[in-house]
């Protein structure tokens, strides 16, 4: 028999069934959506009572946030960090190593570039370099927090995926404007 | 299982029977209802056997009110006073409707959204809505032979907040209990996907007469996940006709004419463009009201190429569409074709070149939104349980909250599923600033200026304190309807004081009443009937599921006292339901509301610890 509470308090992980881990299996993650969404849905309770609605609503909400935040990876690093107390400070700590800072400067000229010359595969090229990084980030990640449980380090990595997020969302931005 | 019956004397909707639902395409040129009838989705047609209703409304001078047909016929000959595309106007202002200029009204600006001009007084579009949604309403009521029960209302997936407000609104006033706001592409998807047994990821690609939607959606096991949707809600059917129309003015060499001439080419464009379908070429033929002879040869290649910015402007919010979904073209196992401008060979072309596969027209493109709504009204409606498919849809524009330098600062991106809720924190810029000023936007731009501005509300009484120190959390809660509510709170003290905003274009109850009153001023007994009758209907469904709740999950959840106590809720309810004192009705539904809070928490809980009981299992399994 299933012990677990359904409290509305319960984090992210017990509510959908998966180990606290940053590397999760996503299939599991979306299964367990489908499944929660499945009973708490508004549409599975349209006919039912005001209480019944209501709560309907607030499950499905938390249900899709849960699932938002598991699903993406800087998100749920940050959000595994808070459950440990630890914050990432994003806001607030800016210092970064200089060869980071060296590249994102490099990367931010070539977008800067790319969308004054329309080139739109420097910008492709620039995205894929991009996303080069972010997995190498991520591995390294999933090493700090899962395996040696050094919390300092995944936090200056959570900084620094911080900024290749923001970049990346610049060069979709980017292609929208190229695209008119 | 053995149900108690609680049938009342002179209900419309007796427990267990088919509740009456409808799924309704509030279309830009067409508007059309659907139902579910013995398991199959089918559209309603009026008396002459027509599914589509024109979505014209015309005002004449003796104070009549004509829709559909009879408008149309009339759009011509009295252009001011006959009201096309009004859907291109709900939820918009002046500054919004490009092109004013050429069409043949006398707009009125009205804070939040404009107004025409008619000879009957001046209209709200969400008036001139609310009157084609009552002829469908009683369109249904008629073939039904009931009262309905609530419907799902489409919209275009790319309406924002004003547009969707607009058009709850514009039901509302049509005497119509809105189940759902379902949009457009969606609705088509449900239709599509029960009927193909559809796996995989599908594009809708959905060109109406007024606006534009493209969704990626995610077909598995019965879940229909929305995972992009892009479009323009100012791009149709009609912007092809306006090109043909100054292609026209051009080549005939006109300028300047009379409302009754613009509207007359306009309507010959549309023509134009239809037979441009089926044939390379067509004659473009009109006699203005001066007498002048218009007589032009329009090819269908001319054709094309006046419309291809048009196109390529569909294309492109595609591409953007599947960037969000971060898929490729060749991820998309089959693209879907809604809405009557779909059948343009020219629009046809593009899609099937830009995705590589011939699109799929295997379902009326203009009824497929109506057929697709009425399946999701029928689970709403508690007449299916519809635990077989599960809908998940996304917002299609960020919301957000203007900071300092009229800057934005996202709070909800785009695309996120709903129902949808976030809290983001704000604190003050001076030393002891007591109020903050809270303005709620909706778009992608980076700047205040680009977006649309939904809401502004204050938020005072913050205790004085230095600068940065408050902490001010404001709360957006997106519902499944997409529609935005949101609330603000201050932290730091302690002291909360929380405010609920509704955005500012949508109108109040009072004037929705006042609209109502206007409107039937002559028939307001039977308004008071029907918000009795509502009343019970909703009682007597409230009964039933209480009821139901109770005999599934009474015993293990409650103790005897707690059911005691709730079934004298209900039997208070029952004691007054047939009855006709309606403010009685009211106050012991909400009394079994209250009685039942605690019952329909559990059930949540148990449900929430089931689903995923059972989903272990499967785990282990796989």
């Amino acid at each position: 028999m299933d012990m677990r509470s359904a409290d509305f308090q319960q984090d992210f992980f017990s509510l959908f069934n998966l180990p606290t881990r940053y590397q999760i299996d996503s299939i599991a993650l979306e299964q367990s959506f489908l499944a929660l969404q499945a009973k708490v849905h508004p549409d599975k309770s349209s006919h039912l009572s005001e209480a019944e609605r209501r709560l309907s609503m607030q499950w499905a909400t938390r249900v899709n946030e849960g699932y938002q935040t598991l699903r993406n990876p800087l998100d749920r690093a940050r959000y595994l960090l808070s459950l440990q107390g630890v914050h990432t400070l994003e806001d607030s700590n800016t210092a970064m190593p200089v060869d980071f800072l060296m590249q994102q400067m490099e990367w931010r000229e070539a977008l800067e570039e790319s969308k004054q010359t329309k080139d739109i595969s420097a910008l492709e090229e620039l995205e894929q370099h991009v996303q080069h990084e972010v997995s190498i980030l991520q591995q390294q990640l999933a090493a700090d927090i899962d395996d040696t449980r050094d919390y300092a380090a995944a936090s200056g990595i959570v900084r620094k995926l911080k900024f290749l997020e923001k970049l990346a969302e610049e060069i979709g931005s980017a292609f929208d404007e190229l695209d008119t | 299982m053995a149900l108690l019956q609680i049938a009342e004397p002179g209900l419309s909707a007796a427990p267990h029977q088919h509740r009456l639902a409808v799924g309704i395409d509030l279309g830009t040129t067409n508007s059309l209802v659907a139902t579910v009838r013995n398991g199959i989705s089918t559209v309603l047609n009026d008396i002459d056997g027509c599914a589509m209703l024109p979505s014209v409304v015309r005002y004449a001078a003796d104070g009549s009110v004509q829709i559909g047909q009879t408008a149309q016929a009339m759009q011509v000959d009295d252009p001011h006073n006959t009201i096309v595309s009004v859907k291109r106007f709900m939820g918009r202002g002046l500054k919004d409707v490009g092109e004013v200029g050429n069409l043949p009204y006398r707009f009125v600006d009205a804070p939040g959204m404009l107004q025409l001009r008619t000879s009957a007084g001046v209209k709200s579009p969400v008036e001139v809505s609310a009157e084609i949604l009552k002829v469908l309403r009683e369109r249904a009521e008629l073939s039904l032979g009931g009262e309905l029960v609530g419907a799902v209302i489409t919209v275009p997936a790319y309406f924002d907040d004003a547009q969707r407000q607009a058009t709850k609104d514009a039901a509302k006033l049509a005497g119509i209990n809105v189940m759902r706001l379902l949009n457009e592409p969606t609705a088509a998807a449900i239709a599509y996907g029960l009927d193909n047994a559809a796996e995989g990821v599908y594009a809708v690609f959905d060109l109406g007469g007024g606006t534009f939607d493209i969704s990626i959606l995610k077909l598995s096991q019965g879940v229909f996940e929305v995972l992009a949707t892009n479009g323009d809600s100012a791009l149709g059917g009609d912007d092809f006709d306006h090109r043909i129309y100054c292609g026209v003015l051009e080549k005939a060499g006109l300028s300047a004419l009379n409302v009754h001439d613009t509207r007359l080419l306009l309507t010959h464009a549309r023509a134009a463009k239809e037979q441009l379908t089926d044939y390379p070429q067509t004659q473009f033929t009109a006699v203005l009201s001066s007498g002048e002879l218009v007589d032009l040869s329009l090819t269908r290649e001319a054709f094309h190429e006046m419309t291809q910015n048009l196109v390529a402007r569909t294309l492109q919010a595609t591409r953007r569409a599947l960037r969000d979904a971060k898929l490729k073209v060749s991820d998309i196992k089959g693209v879907v074709m809604v809405g009557g401008s779909t059948r343009m060979p020219q629009v046809q072309h593009a899609v099937g070149e830009f995705f590589g596969q011939a699109p799929l027209n295997n379902l009326d493109p203009d009824k497929v939104v109506a057929l697709g709504a009425a399946i999701q009204a029928n689970v709403l409606a508690g007449n299916r349980s519809g635990d077989d498919w599960l809908l998940l849809d996304v917002i299609p524009l960020s919301l957000g909250l203007e900071t300092m330098g009229g800057l934005v600062e996202k709070v909800i991106p785009r695309n996120s599923t709903i129902p949808s809720a976030r809290a983001q924190e704000f604190t003050t810029y001076k030393d002891g600033q007591t109020a903050m000023s809270i303005h709620v936007v909706q778009g992608e731009r980076e700047l205040v200026s680009d977006c649309r501005s939904l809401a502004r509300f204050e938020l005072r009484g913050i205790p004085a304190m230095v600068a940065g120190s408050a902490r001010i959390r404001v709360t957006f809660q997106v519902d499944a309807d997409g529609l935005l509510s949101v609330s603000a709170r201050e932290m730091a003290s302690g002291i909360e004081s929380s405010i609920v905003v509704k955005p500012s274009y949508g109108l109040s109850d009072e004037e929705i009443t006042r609209m109502l009153q206007d409107s039937t001023q002559h028939a307001r007994d039977d308004m008071v009937a029907r918000a009795l009758r509502e009343q019970q209907t909703e009682a007597a469904q409230l009964l039933e599921a209480v009821d139901n709740a109770l005999q599934q999950d009474g015993d293990t959840l409650l103790d005897a006292d707690a059911q005691a106590l709730i079934r004298a809720s209900m039997d208070a309810l029952r004691a007054v339901i047939a009855g006709s004192d309606h403010p009685a009705i009211k106050r012991a539904v909400e009394a079994l509301n209250l009685a039942t809070t605690e019952f329909a928490q559990r059930r949540m809980d148990q449900s929430v610890k089931r689903a995923l009981a059972g989903h272990k299992l499967s785990d282990l399994e796989g």
